[in-house]
């Protein structure tokens, strides 16, 4: 079973070399044979189970409070601007 | 006596009776830091100054007659709890200069308890792992023999106790974390029920598993910081608004008539000297009059399947925030495990995917929740080993995509499950490792699990033996 390993490495934001890929590919297939043991169990008409103590909705009252202060919040930034984060050009003109 | 080899218990008697200070015995747990960090390198970043300023106060109000649950204890905290203005890594790279700007609610509990924070302690780099040695800082050395590793990813935090830094610390468990550290440094690892401690600045791993909780050398200790934590957070949906109950009330010695549970399958691939060990303990349950009886568990081995999957989705999801746009730096900094299980977990979520792995791990979850909810209709609790092996030498993990999530084996069904569960010594492997036993219980049964370890390490003098450090 072969991985796309550079089709995954994009979706997950990755950048990785030749060398990393090759291994990784490697590692990937042995995980999923390990993982494919699954198929061996019936779960027809089983529900999947996403939250284990059963809470849902979880809501409160609309009414806003104090948050962090803008400027502790921009802190840890490494470039900032006006008061805003910076981030790369995500469209195109 | 050392004054860092108290119990929280031993270290408030001392301090309402005045016998010390808290200076003195935060004075007393850094010099112990100095002399063994060389050795065990249990913590990633250490607290001197801020840790002596807090004991100050500590005494101040120790003075005046406050009556805090913590006043004046120093703690390690493992570096996936947010600090504020305190350096936070997640003992990664990426993360190298990120100061948080809140605390997490578990710290903010503890502080506002009275507790003295010592330092942050070492895990493996985003909590993924089982022996700290993926950690960017490098890996914590065992206690007990230094050429070993300590378990994890709670590994700073267990070696910290169990060398007498610090009276306690704080980890964290997604499937083992807690449990199996503690284990391997032979001393006491609470994993509470999902959704019993708040979430709130914890280092996201698996948002469904996550569970922050206390590493103590005695029960009775791991009861007092869970009266300290559990409970409600507004601030973390998922906390439980269920009751907490008196669970330092609960460490009672009675076991009278307590249905144990114990399962052949969680003995498979068990070392000897462990599965003896575990044996022996059962056998003085009995004697306190506990009943053993054998069930029927679903088989572990697929519990391994399921959680990596649920897992490393979870992480492909937590972990695509690090950016280096607010915090930190980019993600060239993640290493090879972290990449491995983003990797991993993008892929089974992806189109084409999603139904065949994650769907299907989340169905044979419900499976592995009904099985313990008929397990528990005939058994109170549920003991074995919480490890297959004592702790492993260093180097073991290196070069296996799937080390931490074999060596957790015995921890993740009931992870999966939310269920709660406690890991305490029980004995010594002819290797001189310490090795540990546990205890499962139903979800918030806390006071139940509390109360089975407390009677059988009252039985015993395991928690009293420290490592030749």
């Amino acid at each position: 079973m072969k991985i796309d390993v550079s089709h995954i490495a994009k979706l997950s934001n990755l950048q990785l070399s030749d060398e990393e890929k090759k291994k990784f590919e490697k590692q990937l297939e042995e995980t999923l044979d390990y993982i494919k043991k699954l198929e061996e169990i019936d779960t027809e008409n089983i529900p999947p189970t996403n939250q284990v103590n059963g809470l849902e909705n979880v809501l409160r009252e609309d009414i806003p409070s104090p948050s962090l202060p803008q400027d502790e919040v921009l802190k840890n930034a490494k470039t900032t601007h006006n008061g805003f984060f910076k981030v790369p050009a995500i469209l195109e003109k | 006596m050392k004054l860092n080899t108290l119990t929280i218990e031993q270290a408030r008697d001392g301090l309402q009776k005045k016998e010390f200070t808290s200076a003195e015995l935060t004075k007393a747990c850094l010099t112990r830091i100095e002399e063994t960090e060389p050795k065990i390198n249990a913590l990633v970043t250490q607290t001197a100054e801020f840790a002596l300023a807090q004991a100050k106060k500590a005494d101040e109000q120790l003075a005046a007659g406050v009556d805090l649950p913590f006043l004046g204890i120093p703690i390690v905290i493992k570096d996936n709890f947010s600090t504020k203005g305190i350096r936070t890594t997640a003992s990664s790279k990426v993360l190298d200069n990120y100061i948080p700007p809140f605390n997490a609610t578990v710290v903010q509990r503890l502080y506002d308890a009275g507790a003295v924070m010592l330092g942050k302690a070492n895990l493996d780099a985003w909590a993924h792992g089982s022996s700290t040695e993926t950690s960017d800082y490098g890996s914590t050395q065992n206690p007990w023999n230094t050429d070993f590793l300590p378990g994890g990813s709670s590994g700073g935090s267990t070696a910290s106790v169990s060398a007498d830094q610090a009276i306690a610390a704080i980890g964290s468990e997604t499937a083992g974390s807690i449990r199996q550290p503690a284990a391997w440094c032979g001393v006491v690892g609470l994993k509470p029920t999902y959704g019993r401690v708040s979430r709130y600045g914890v280092i996201a791993m698996g948002s469904s598993l996550d569970s922050p909780g206390p590493i103590t050398k005695t029960v009775k200790d791991s009861a007092i910081i869970l009266s300290v934590l559990a409970g409600k957070d507004p601030k973390d949906a998922t906390s439980s608004p269920k009751k907490t109950d008196d669970y330092i009330s609960a460490c009672k010695e009675k076991v009278q008539g307590l249905k144990i549970g114990i399962s052949d399958d969680y003995f498979n691939g068990v070392e000897k000297d462990v599965t003896k060990l575990v044996q022996e303990a059962l056998k003085e349950f009995e004697k306190l009059g506990a009943v053993v009886k054998n069930i029927k568990l679903f088989d572990p081995k697929y519990a391994i399947a399921v959680y990596t999957i649920i897992q490393r989705a979870e992480v492909s999801s937590n972990l695509a925030r690090y950016d280096g746009i607010r915090y930190g730096y980019q993600r060239e900094k993640f290493r090879e495990e972290a990449k491995r299980r983003i990797m991993l977990g993008t892929y089974t979520l992806s189109a084409g995917y999603y139904d065949q792995y994650y769907n299907k791990a989340l169905r044979v979850r419900t499976l592995i929740i009904k099985n313990f909810a008929e397990a528990f209709k005939e058994v109170d609790v549920i003991i074995g080993p919480t490890s297959p092996s004592t702790a492993l030498p260093l180097g073991a993990s290196k070069g296996h995509p799937m080390f931490g999530e074999m060596a957790d084996v015995l921890a993740e069904p009931s992870s999966i499950a939310g269920l709660c569960g406690i890991s305490i010594p029980c004995g010594f492997a002819k290797n001189g490792l310490p090795v540990g036993l546990q205890i499962t219980g139903p979800q918030f049964a806390e006071s139940l699990v509390l109360n089975a370890a407390y009677a059988y390490e009252q039985t015993t003098n395991w928690h009293e033996q420290k490592p030749n450090l």
